[in-house]
């Protein structure tokens, strides 16, 4: 297992190390915005790993609910952590591009919003962890994230025709903007980089709760047996 | 032995139980009238009514104002219950637990529903608004509103008494899920009171919203309920 | 301990049944392995210092709390909510709402288990020693006449099976000694009865059973109220309660 572990880093630091090549040598200048665009080939990926990360998360808590075992509530915070952690990134790659790029800070564009809803959907989620109290945390949880993730796609619709009516300039290029070729390959390298460094980083969070609830149980059972003993 | 009591009779002698308490007590409803007049004077020093982009952001305004007015009535749904400890008299009844939510959300959509019919002439006057789209849209609008807000805000209420900073918890995880409704209820009122554009995306969207949050909150209410 | 042997009759004559029932707050311990069965039609008295489980051990048995391990039994089920019309339970707290008058508060829950007959809502106010013509607000009651509705309402849809926890906790003597008598009638009516209380000696005329918890386990069981588990009733405590009504 552990040895299966260390590969699985190994692979993803490969794997970054490539990818990195890349999106800042391989890859071609862009024509309009130029080496500004390459953070491109971070803040596509970042997205995409936070929505897996949530959908992992939707699944814990409907697993949670259905079968009451506790790995999936670990599995459901370890998830929710890691992908607030990359959503961050892509709210702050997104101001980094857009400023040279467009002169402003924030766009409201359909992609960004919808990211930025997310955050605040989950980051809530894990207030609402912080501040319940008791046995009851992983239920009440496992129910804010069901509706977290139900309420996603109503989010993108929302803001999408919200977009149509106030048109605002898109980072990365509209819905329908063709990718060169070259592009396209260091974006898959780098959308597989950062799927397995999400993984590494699920695992081992995942592991550090389960842990976490050990110690816990491990804590009851010693006073249990103190009393036994006396 | 008499049969498990049907989903309907349940709510409905709730609701009326719950009327009937707010009635004698007036705990909530009075203050929450004040507060209501008192967040729309207050909106109106902020955002000047006689400047012309203040008919533009009128919608906006209404709705967020209710939004705030909503969350301090909301906190109050479940307390009553618990003073007591009458919801644990309910849990080991066999009625259904969906009853009872449906019940509270009922209770707190005719309660909103006042505070809106007090807000919204107030906004007209001061703000000088005539619509000049129908009025009947902004009806239809104005009750999937609030059962979007009303629906999410009973459920998280009854999630938020469970933990430790109560009143802070609820608009900390009812404001981010409501982005998307509060989206459409503005903009379908603007696009109303200003006529420029057709809200019935919004008034789909809204639907749409009402339907899919209503199944997820019957469906997890009984999990929540008993989460001890 | 004595260990009273599984009923070799019929099944359902076994009331309640308990399984090495644990129940964890955090990392505290309030049930440490509970085993029990319990026959029907009995009275049965938990008794015990405070935080001794009494309370936490009716809480699982009434299914208002999930054991952390174990298993519970109710009327030969463990699906407690299949059995909810068959038991009544009276908590610590009223559980009834102070700004409706006794006969209101009945028939909202009453409603709750499906019972709409106003008379019997009248009838379990009577049979509590207390008048359902009565309009004022619960919340007007004295502590006495609280605990009564209280049980009123636990008793209103006819149960088979009866918690109640702490009954006669500010409760002065007359409605208590009304209160006792009440539940041995229902118990020679065939009700199986459970008080958690620390007042022992209140129940030790009317008990069939003991039952004694001591920091989360079973220390005792015994038949009746032995003379060394009864506590002295404050009669001077209460004595000074009825002067001051």
């Amino acid at each position: 297992m552990k040895l299966l572990f260390r590969l699985l880093v190994a692979c993803t630091v490969l794997l970054l190390a490539y990818g990195f090549c890349q999106a800042i040598f391989i890859a071609p200048r862009e024509a309009t915005m130029g080496d500004v665009q390459r953070i491109f080939y971070y803040h596509v990926p970042s997205a995409w790993v936070a929505f897996l990360c949530f959908f992992v998360n939707f699944l814990a808590s409907c697993w949670y609910l259905m079968r009451r075992g506790s790995n999936a509530d670990a599995l459901a915070l370890a998830s929710a952590e890691v992908g607030i952690a990359f959503c961050s990134i892509v709210l702050i790659t997104g101001p980094i591009w857009a400023r040279p790029v467009w002169g402003i800070w924030w766009t409201w564009d359909a992609r960004l919003t919808t990211t930025l809803v997310l955050w605040l959907i989950y980051v809530s989620y894990l207030v609402l962890r912080h501040y319940a109290t008791g046995g009851q945390v992983p239920v009440l949880a496992a129910a804010l994230g069901i509706f977290g993730f139900v309420d996603v796609p109503i989010v993108y619709m929302a803001i999408r025709w919200f977009r149509t009516q106030h048109p605002q300039p898109v980072i990365g290029g509209g819905e329908g903007s063709g990718l060169d070729h070259r592009m396209a390959v260091a974006l898959l390298w780098n959308l597989a980089a950062f799927t397995m460094l999400a993984l590494v980083y699920l695992i081992v969070r995942y592991r550090q709760a389960l842990k976490a609830r050990e110690i816990e149980e491990a804590h009851a059972q010693a006073a249990l047996d103190l009393e036994e003993a006396r | 032995m008499t049969p498990a009591p049907g989903v309907w009779t349940i709510t409905r002698r709730s609701l009326a139980k719950d009327l009937r308490l707010e009635w004698r007590s007036k705990d909530a409803i009075n203050s929450m009238l004040f507060f209501a007049l008192l967040v729309v004077v207050i909106f109106s020093f902020g955002f000047d009514p006689t400047a012309e982009e203040s008919r533009r952001i009128a919608g906006g305004l209404l709705w967020v104002a209710i939004l705030f007015a909503t969350v301090v009535a909301l906190n109050q749904t479940w307390t009553r219950e618990l003073r007591n400890q009458a919801l644990d008299a309910y849990r080991l009844s066999p009625a259904p637990p969906q009853a009872l939510f449906l019940s509270k959300t009922l209770g707190n959509f005719l309660f909103v529903a006042i505070l809106e019919l007090l807000m919204a002439p107030l906004f007209v006057v001061f703000y000088n608004l005539r619509p000049v789209g129908p009025l009947w849209q902004l009806l239809v609008v104005a009750v999937l509103s609030t059962w979007a807000l009303v629906v999410n805000g009973t459920f998280f209420a009854a999630l938020s008494i469970r933990t430790r900073s109560r009143e802070i918890m609820l608009p900390l995880i009812l404001f981010p899920i409501s982005i998307p409704a509060l989206l459409a209820m503005v903009d379908a009122t603007t696009s109303i009171l200003t006529g420029e554009s057709s809200p019935a995306f919004w008034i789909r969207l809204l639907a749409v919203y009402d339907l899919v949050f209503t199944t997820v909150c019957l469906v997890l209410f009984e999990s929540v309920l008993n989460a001890e | 301990m004595h260990d009273y042997p599984l009923n070799a009759a019929a099944p359902t004559s076994i009331a309640v049944s308990v399984r090495d029932v644990v129940r964890h707050f955090g990392r505290f311990a309030a049930l440490r392995g509970i085993t029990a069965d319990f026959a029907a039609g009995k009275l049965y008295v938990l008794l015990g210092e405070n935080g001794a489980g009494k309370s936490t051990l009716l809480r699982i048995i009434a299914g208002l709390l999930a054991p952390t391990r174990g298993m519970v039994s109710v009327l030969g089920t463990s699906n407690i909510r299949e059995v909810a019309p068959r038991f009544g339970y009276m908590g610590h707290a009223p559980l009834l709402y102070d700004e409706m008058s006794a006969m209101e508060n009945l028939e909202y829950f009453a409603a709750l288990y499906g019972v709409t007959s106003r008379e019997r809502c009248a009838e379990a106010i009577r049979t509590v020693g207390l008048d359902p013509g009565l309009d004022r607000r619960v919340g007007q009651y004295s502590q006495g006449m609280r605990q009564r509705i209280s049980l009123a309402r636990a008793i209103v849809h006819s149960p088979e099976l009866l918690f109640l926890d702490e009954p006669f906790s500010n409760v002065d003597l007359r409605s208590a000694r009304q209160m006792t008598g009440l539940l041995a009638g229902m118990r020679d009516h065939g009700t199986t009865v459970f008080v958690v209380t620390h007042q022992a000696a209140l129940m030790e005329p009317v008990a069939d059973e003991c039952v004694v918890l001591d920091a989360g386990r079973m220390v005792a069981r015994e038949k009746g109220i032995p003379a060394r588990l009864l506590t002295p009733y404050p009669a001077q405590e209460h004595a000074d309660a009825e002067a001051r009504r």
